[in-house]
């Protein structure tokens, strides 16, 4: 599957990440770390302010796709994989070692390399290895 | 208000990873594939949000409290450890088979397509996993 490359549209749309990162730290302090803000709403019992702002963050993220749709009048291309044991296995990958590492690619790729924290790089540097790794292998090797 | 302006946040979180392509798994995918059909928009989009989220962070670090929840949350932690190392390495896996992350996922529950609800209830799995096992231990 060849994909366009997209520069302008990806960089605008990563300066508006940027832009919703500055303005939650800004208004409520946090940081836009979505496996962090997801994750902490899975604990039981917690309904601090925290709480509550993660919810509501969720529920921004959720309404961003229709209303996108309202004013462009369609949504991007998706190509999703078919195979649904291969996204269950990557999904829950994804959720273990995110909240085990205390970041992804918003929290640790964005925000943290954005604040300078070593950790934060150290930890980018780290899964993009091991993601371009897994993609040779499921193209060239298992997939060849 | 903390509320509205978090709201706000997450959807302009959402309409940029919609923009920016990175809800379209095989585009990120394609990224990750330095060696196939590699599409380098994904670059563009990190650069994208650490261009305006560093200098925004900078200049927020001197006023040092937010305007509704007082003092910034930032994280503390200083030291490398294997947590971390491996955590970002299972992650990374994740992110290859999939092309997905976390933010995209969930923005992507709302695009009709069934097979995201797959990997973000699996990916929910694997969060509350990690979490209880760290209450318990």
């Amino acid at each position: 599957m060849i994909t366009e490359f997209t520069p302008i549209q990806s960089l605008i749309g990563g300066m508006l990440i940027g832009v919703s990162a500055v303005f939650l730290m800004a208004s409520v302090g946090r940081i836009a770390g979505i496996s962090g803000i997801v994750s902490k709403l899975l604990i039981r019992g917690d309904h601090t302010n925290r709480y509550k702002s993660g919810t509501a963050f969720v529920i921004g993220m959720l309404i961003a796709a229709p209303l996108y749709n309202a004013f462009s009048g369609s949504l991007p291309f998706q190509f999703i994989s078919s195979n649904t044991t291969l996204l269950i296995i990557a999904g829950l990958l994804v959720g273990v070692g995110s909240t085990i590492g205390n970041g992804c690619t918003s929290g640790h790729g964005v925000c943290g390399i954005s604040r300078g924290s070593g950790r934060s790089i150290i930890a980018t540097i780290t899964f993009m290895i091991t993601a371009f790794v897994t993609v040779y292998i499921l193209n060239h090797v298992i997939g060849a | 208000m903390s509320i509205l302006a978090s709201l706000f946040a997450g959807l302009v979180f959402g309409i940029g990873l919609i923009l920016g392509g990175m809800t379209n798994p095989a585009k990120v995918q394609n990224f990750l594939d330095l060696f196939g059909n590699w599409d380098p928009s994904l670059a563009f989009v990190m650069g994208g949000a650490i261009m305006v989220t560093a200098p925004g962070f900078w200049l927020l670090k001197k006023r040092g409290f937010s305007v509704f929840e007082g003092p910034f949350q930032m994280p503390t932690k200083k030291d490398l450890d294997a947590k971390l190392l491996g955590g970002s390495a299972i992650f990374g896996i994740g992110w290859g088979l999939g092309g997905f992350c976390p933010g995209p996922a969930i923005t992507a529950m709302t695009m009709g397509n069934a097979s995201t609800l797959f990997f973000v209830a699996a990916m929910l799995v694997g969060m509350f996993a990690v979490k209880f096992w760290e209450a318990r231990s």
